[in-house]
């Protein structure tokens, strides 16, 4: 007797859905293996993990904070994965948008400018200019395949450094904090040039219905529009796309602004809203950990949603295990990569049946 | 079929359980590090300090860490501490500053310390070491042992503590012997092995057969013994990395502070201060003196008594900084707040701080 995998004539949509949903079951059930060989109860690991930091207001807004940057990414992502476009340079982008809008932030401090028009509008202009930043930034890989034609998946992630450097460069140097005793710290920004809090002395900045408006956007023009027919066509079929006249050069250079231009949002707003300041670091990997977000997610917005809330769960999650139960840290990394695998492993089902053959 | 049903009814029943384990009266200590406990640098002495804190008060406290906590991403980890009963919270990285001040404000009942930092509130107190102590000693030990004359420093950040520590180092080597020099490079990291390693090995070509370091892992020491070079451990004894090549190491001990604050906060007495203890309050402690003579070893333990007592302050005038101009003049002393933002060399080091 064997296993056969036989393909389907059609991707099953009902194991589409159940898949992620089965995969995650099976993940958790992998985990509580681990955690009963641990010496610890799988029962209270999982009301740790999961239920615990759904169960305060505080831990759901540091939940939405923590998923805001990696679902708002990954929306952008999705519109270059879907046309077959390899952006895996979304860390840098996130990084020079945080640095564009931060540039004015310092720029406006102490009420600098401030005299005629008053600081409202900093912040708007910080946000546009965290946009701008990312979307240049993203062009440049982009331009470099269309005209060139080099390899955007390396030109993109190599860019990832060169942005990194810079953004150290400046906040040792030119922009360091005069007061700061010489640590590589810009000063902190002015409340004009700071994302409100949406919830009086919350952790929930204004940032995340930057993330709600792009989600709710993308998915209008994902399944509405001509253009996501054009980035879909040209995913799947790309001579198709040709012939039916659609300009290749004029779509990579679109996907790219946009998913650039959300990376670069997302910088600025986890800058303004959640660290007040201009650092040698300013995101724990997010730019990366959103590509598995949008692959967890399907590539659809609300795919995606989803799959940033799950990891964001995951990650306070792990603390809370760590604080209530001592469980280590490397348990919440080991439970990640379990997930994915689980999830890539059911997406085998989607286009596979699986038969049991008896040999003759 | 039937075992899965049974784990599934196990797990149901004990989720039932879970919350009403009864409490006894413990005072929970949380922490918060910057890196992994197995850096056997920086966090890991922070964790030794937390491990004797849970020995030496036993059962009247639970002590929390978390781990590899990404600076931008800290206020939460403080959060996660301040809400879940904890009564004292140390971040022990100066990136957590910031963070850590926000939450402090909104827990007045907790109370919080945060390492290396300069900012207070009324329920946060600050803390660090005087390593520099250290450094004057094997700034000494480097002038008596080195036949080149030339030491190799691994530096991390260009920061007012990482400079000071070079500048005490001169000030100790040029005591022994005036002409001495000093080679620096940055690695621009607390903990990267790889880069560490290459800084040293790039000094080690370049003539040095001293290795002094201001970064958390063992592999510039590591480099000096291969090379069959000398050197020093940082943080922790790294005699084990290194048995032939280590003089001695500066060592981070905070173990006594942190049984200190906690009956502090256990009896109300705790109260937000900056506390900034070097030799004498054991704050700062030598490794043993080996593989080197016995009159140097003498004149290093000489030297360490000398600075427990007071009798000598190693940022003493006269000091000369690197332009010819008087830092410090003829007996008087450097005053604290001068240490802490210190970004000058002194004369005698051939090269410039990064600016």
């Amino acid at each position: 007797m064997r296993l056969d995998l036989q393909a389907r004539a059609a991707p099953s949509r009902t194991i589409a859905i159940a898949g992620p949903i089965l995969a995650l079951l099976a993940a958790m059930l992998i985990g509580a293996a681990v955690v009963a060989l641990l010496g610890k109860s799988p029962a209270e690991a999982f009301m740790a993990y999961f239920v615990a930091p759904l169960s305060e207001s505080w831990s759901l807004q540091a939940l939405a904070v923590k998923a805001s940057p990696l679902i708002l990414i990954a929306v952008g992502l999705s519109f270059c994965f879907r046309a077959n476009l390899w952006n895996i340079g979304a860390e840098g982008q996130f990084t020079v948008g945080g640095l564009a809008g931060g540039w004015l932030a310092l720029a406006t401090r102490d009420g600098a400018y401030q005299g005629t028009f008053g600081g409202w509008w900093i912040l708007p202009a910080m946000l546009v200019l965290g946009a701008m930043g990312g979307v240049l930034y993203a062009l440049i890989p982009a331009i470099l395949r269309v005209t060139l034609g080099v390899s955007e998946i390396l030109s993109s992630l190599m860019l990832v450094y060169i942005a990194g450097y810079g953004l150290d460069y400046l906040v040792r140097g030119p922009w360091r904090d005069p007061q700061g005793f010489n640590f590589p710290v810009t000063a902190n920004f002015d409340p004009e040039a700071t994302l409100p809090s949406l919830i009086a002395d919350g952790r929930l900045h204004a940032g995340i219905l930057l993330t709600v408006v792009a989600v709710l956007l993308a998915g209008l023009v994902l399944s509405r529009g001509m253009f996501g027919f054009e980035v879909r066509l040209f995913g799947t079929a790309p001579k198709a796309a040709r012939f039916a006249g659609f300009s290749e050069r004029a779509l990579t250079l679109a996907v790219f602004a946009i998913s650039g231009g959300l990376a670069g949002l997302a910088g600025i707003a986890e800058v303004s809203g959640q660290i007040g300041q201009l650092q040698p670091s300013i995101s724990p990997g997010y730019g990366f950990t959103a590509i598995i977000v949008a692959f967890l997610g399907r590539l659809s917005p609300f795919g995606i949603v989803l799959a940033g809330l799950v990891l964001a769960l995951t990650y306070i999650g792990g603390e809370g295990a760590q604080v209530s139960m001592k469980l280590p840290l490397d348990l919440t990394g080991a439970f990640q990569g379990v997930l994915l695998m689980c999830v890539l492993a059911a997406d085998v089902f989607t286009r596979y049946r699986v038969r049991l053959v008896r040999e003759a | 079929m039937v075992n899965w049903f049974r784990s599934a009814a196990t797990m149901a029943l004990s989720l039932a359980l879970v919350g009403s384990a009864g409490a006894a009266e413990k005072m929970k200590v949380g922490f918060v590090y910057v890196g992994p406990v197995g850096d056997f640098g920086y966090s890991y002495q922070h964790d030794l300090g937390r491990q004797y804190l849970q020995q030496q008060m036993g059962d009247q406290v639970e002590t929390t860490f978390l781990e590899n906590v990404p600076e931008t991403d800290s206020g939460r980890a403080f959060e996660q501490l301040a809400r879940s009963g904890h009564k004292l919270v140390i971040g022990t990285s100066f990136g957590f500053m910031y963070p850590e001040l926000k939450i402090a404000k909104s827990f007045p009942n907790v109370k919080f310390e945060h390492a290396t930092g300069y900012k207070r509130s009324p329920n946060l107190s600050t803390y660090s070491a005087r390593f520099y102590e250290g450094r004057y000693i094997i700034g000494q030990i480097a002038a008596k042992m080195s036949k080149a004359g030339v030491v190799g420093y691994v530096g991390s950040f260009p920061i007012p503590e990482v400079v000071s520590g070079i500048d005490a180092f001169m000030l100790g080597a040029q005591s022994v012997r005036p002409d001495m020099k000093v080679k620096i490079v940055w690695v621009n990291s607390w903990f990267d092995p790889g880069k560490e390693a290459d800084a040293a090995k790039a000094l080690l070509a370049q003539g040095v057969d001293i290795i002094a370091q201001h970064t958390d892992s063992a592999a510039p020491l590591q480099e000096a013994e291969k090379a069959g070079k000398l050197g020093f451990g940082q943080s922790s004894d790294m005699s084990r990395f290194a048995p032939k090549a280590i003089l001695t190491s500066i060592e981070d001990n905070w173990g006594d502070y942190y049984v200190g604050e906690t009956k502090a906060v256990m009896d109300g007495s705790w109260a937000s201060k900056d506390t900034w203890g070097g030799l004498a309050a054991g704050m700062v402690k030598m490794g043993p003196y080996v593989n080197m003579p016995d009159d140097v070893k003498k004149m290093a333990e000489d030297t360490e008594a000398a600075i427990k007592s007071g009798k000598l302050v190693p940022f003493k005038g006269p000091i000369t900084k690197q332009d010819g101009t008087v830092a410090v003049k003829d007996g008087e002393v450097m005053p604290d707040k001068e240490i802490l933002g210190l970004n000058w060399y002194v004369k005698g080091i051939d090269d410039k701080v990064p600016q």
